[in-house]
């Protein structure tokens, strides 16, 4: 027996500490429980940690302009382009020394359309004067900035070498400027022109129809899961499966479904003409629009609000709304004093999820959203598949996350994210 | 218990009927009259109805037929929010988002009481049930039987004079449970509320009560006083529910006024006393309390009938001492003796002849 009233460590029967021992003993454990969990582990890092890291990485990184034109961007570094002249000769010839190398092993054009995304023109720019630079000599050729001038006056104008210069660091908050309807300068940043501002305000309509959304969702679920949650069991199970039946049916069926309710010749307003609630010629605009947008997703984002009030309600006793009544209160204060109090975590569970799935929803404002009904998320899809300014893309996807982690503290600071509960 | 009639009967059941499914009734004829300021207990065996009872008293179930009546107004479509009846429920539901102040100040805010009258109630309730500085804290900050206080508290708030408590004490330890046994009992009597009390613990509505009313299978076997219920049971099912008790069965050979003879199983003859036979030649379970029976022949009366006994097993208990014997072909006749320093020890194996006074062995229907 180990004397306990000894002051030093505890020690094991065999005289090692026993915090020592101890921790031998579990580490099997731990090891054996940690390679149950390695696959999932791998999984998650591979598919959900690792493309995060690289949307935020990417949505700083440019390293294009420094790897295909290094020359060029050390010899910028003297120039002062607040004298408003273009830079003189060396610069030229650093140029040419890139563009040759860079012509070669045709990274050039990619640096266009890199440069593109900050002035239109770059990009066939830097094609066409690749094509002529190909066929310079650099040690006869010289000098080489009436060539270039020659080539395209293009050259010639300050404003292309200051976007060179300012896009020369290897990374850059230009993507981010951008995503905020800002324009990064060699003085700072400025706003967009009024008419190209459409990220702030695409931002704000996400935030705000996803409230609308939310809302919504509150307003149609929260009695249909009070009636679940006080019906027999036998029958809620079986209205239960009417909640989830949407879930059974594609997503694309669904929206497209909606798009025939919704169209002015579509069943809706066929039956509003019909009951004479609206004349022929003034059928309704719900589609194509922000009411398409809102309708569409309540309809899909329901069941998400609908399940974790469900499962609180089940939890709450019915005997609380019953002292509530023996105590002399009516049905409506009951309700709005006892029951809804306790249902409140159920809301924010369910508000959190439709919430966080509509501010990132893609698919179906694309289909029924038309053009003030889309959300940020359309925009950056666009740059991902069509216009390919992946770096944009990335900064408007980190900005749509920071902006969920923010309003996530938010809801923690306010609410409390205690009360949040997914069920019993 | 004075005797009442209809028109002082502050809380009435008449010809109640109850059923859940339209198939079984759940409670079948009830009738029940209770005066101002009673304590009236419902015992009875789980799924005999009691709280079906409570709930429909206090509005949250509805009578199939018959009528309750509050003060001599019938209730039946009263909403139960207007009924005024106080109530503590079996898990005490005490608001979890609401401190225990507030909790009380609940009834009074519907009620809409000014501020500085509601805290004063509450305060007076507080201290009522000694929890004066536990205002502040949650319900879930309390012990079981802080709770358990509170809930009372906030029953009595609001100045109910007819109070209903499903199984209060269900939740709590032993000794806890006879400790707010005693504290509901003495706040009750010092409001002079109306109580019906729900239980399946018979000591507590024997220690509590001014009546008990035994249930099962949806009626009222009996109501009556404690000791009434205990030494007088009108019928086998009381009597077994109720105490501990010894049954033998047989058949009645002869009724003779306050005494009849009964032929047991076993072909003994005893005396008892008839309650609710009626005929010789009817089968009968004569029910005898082990703290009745006696086995020192001297006390007994002179030509009463004894029945051999063989003593199987001897428990000390302390204060008292509990033989179980074989009797007539029962193996579970127990005798209880008082710890007293005169008091034989049964040898477990001997021979012994038991008896009693007829009027303690009642012949009750079969
Ligand atoms: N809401 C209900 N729907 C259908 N049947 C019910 C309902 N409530 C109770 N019952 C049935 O009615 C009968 C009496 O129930 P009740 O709750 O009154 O019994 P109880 O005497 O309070 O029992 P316990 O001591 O177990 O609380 C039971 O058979 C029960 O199954
Ligand atoms: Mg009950």
């Amino acid at each position: 027996m180990t004397d306990t009233t000894d002051t030093g460590p505890v020690l094991a029967a065999d005289g090692t500490p026993l915090k020592k021992s101890l921790s031998r003993a579990l580490r099997m454990q731990k090891l054996r429980a940690l390679m149950l969990i390695a696959p999932l582990l791998i999984f998650v890092l591979v598919t959900f940690i690792m493309p995060i890291a690289d949307m935020l990485f990417r949505s700083v990184e440019n390293q294009i302009v420094q790897e295909t034109l290094p020359e060029t961007v050390t010899a910028l570094a003297s120039w002062d382009p607040a004298t408003g002249e273009t830079p003189g000769e060396p610069v030229y010839a650093a140029l040419a020394r890139d563009l040759k190398v860079a012509v070669a092993a045709k990274t050039h054009t990619r640096l266009g359309s890199r440069l593109n995304y900050e002035k239109t023109g770059i990009s066939s720019l830097f094609r066409k004067t690749g094509r002529k630079v190909k066929k310079w000599d650099l040690t006869k050729d010289a000098p080489f900035k009436e060539k270039f001038i020659k080539i395209d006056k293009d050259w010639g104008d300050v404003g292309v070498w200051k976007t060179l210069k300012v896009y020369s660091p290897k990374f850059t908050n230009g993507y981010f400027l951008n995503a905020i309807d800002m324009q990064k300068g060699l003085d700072g940043a400025k706003a967009r022109p009024e008419n190209q501002q459409i990220y702030i305000k695409l931002f704000k309509r996400t935030l705000f129809m996803s409230l609308v959304i939310t809302g919504t969702c509150i307003l149609l679920g929260y009695p249909v899961a009070w009636i679940l949650a006080n019906l027999p069991m036998r029958t809620a199970n079986l209205l239960m499966i009417l909640v989830l039946l949407p879930f059974w049916t594609s997503l694309l069926v669904r929206t497209s479904a909606w798009k025939v309710m919704l169209q002015q010749q579509g069943v809706i307003n066929d039956v509003l003409v019909w009951l004479g609630l609206v004349s022929d010629s003034g059928r309704l605009v719900m589609i194509n629009n922000q009411t398409g947008t809102i309708i569409a997703m309540t309809h899909i984002l329901l069941p998400f609000m609908i399940l974790p009030l469900y499962s609180v309600m089940q939890t709450i006793p019915p005997s609380y709304v019953r002292a509530a009544k023996s105590l002399g209160a009516t049905n409506w204060t009951a309700f709005w004093r006892v029951y809804f109090p306790q249902s409140v975590p159920g809301i924010g569970a369910g508000s959190i999820l439709v919430f966080i799935l509509s501010i990132g929803y893609y698919i179906t404002p694309e289909i029924v959203g038309g053009t003030t009904g889309t959300f940020i998320s359309n925009r950056i899809a666009y740059h991902i598949s069509s216009s390919l300014n992946w770096g944009l893309a990335a900064a408007l996807g980190s900005i749509l996350l920071a902006v969920v982690l923010i309003l996530y503290w938010a809801y923690d600071h306010i609410v409390g994210i205690d009360n949040v509960k997914l069920g019993g | 218990m004075a005797k009442q009639n209809s028109s002082d009967a502050f809380v009435e059941f008449e010809r109640v009927q109850k059923s859940y499914d339209g198939e079984t009734l759940v409670v079948k004829d009830l009738n029940l009259k209770m005066p101002k300021g009673e304590f009236l207990t419902m015992l009875g065996p789980s799924g005999s109805g009691k709280t079906t009872c409570l709930m429909m008293l206090a509005g949250f179930e509805t009578a199939t037929h018959g009528e309750i009546r509050l003060d001599g107004v019938s209730i039946n479509n009263i909403p139960p929010h207007k009924r005024g009846i106080g109530m503590v429920f079996q898990n005490y539901a005490l608001f979890p988002h609401m401190t225990v102040a507030e909790n009380l100040s609940f009834p009074l805010e519907v009620r809409r009481m000014g501020k500085s009258q509601r805290e004063e109630k509450v305060k007076r309730a507080l201290d009522m049930v000694q929890m004066g500085e536990f205002g502040g804290r949650r319900p879930a900050q309390l012990s079981g039987g802080q709770q358990q206080r509170i809930a009372l508290a906030r029953a009595l708030v609001f100045e109910a004079e007819l109070v209903l408590m499903d199984e209060p004490l269900g939740a709590l330890d032993k000794q806890l449970r006879e400790h707010m046994q005693f504290e509901i009992k003495r706040i009750a009597d010092n409001l002079g509320i109306t109580v019906v009390y729900v239980t399946h613990d018979q000591t507590e509505a024997l220690t509590m009560s001014d009546r008990v009313a035994v249930f099962d299978d949806g009626r009222i076997q009996q109501l009556a006083p404690p000791d009434t219920l205990y030494e007088e049971p009108e019928n086998s099912f009381v009597a077994q529910f109720i105490g501990e008790n010894n049954t033998l069965e047989g058949v009645i050979q002869k009724i003779n006024g306050d005494i009849c003879e009964v032929r047991l199983d076993s072909g003994d003859i005893i005396d008892a006393k008839p309650v609710n036979v009626t005929k010789a030649g009817e089968r009968t379970k004569v029910s005898i309390r082990p703290e009745r029976v006696e086995f020192n022949s001297e006390r007994l009366q002179p030509g009463a009938h004894t029945l051999r006994a063989e003593v199987l097993e001897f428990i000390y208990m302390g204060d008292i001492f509990r033989t179980r014997l074989r009797v007539a072909g029962n193996e579970d006749f127990i005798v209880k003796t008082r710890n007293a320093p005169d008091q034989v020890r049964l040898e477990p194996g001997s021979q012994i002849e038991i008896g009693w006074l007829p009027q303690d062995c009642r012949a009750l229907d079969a």
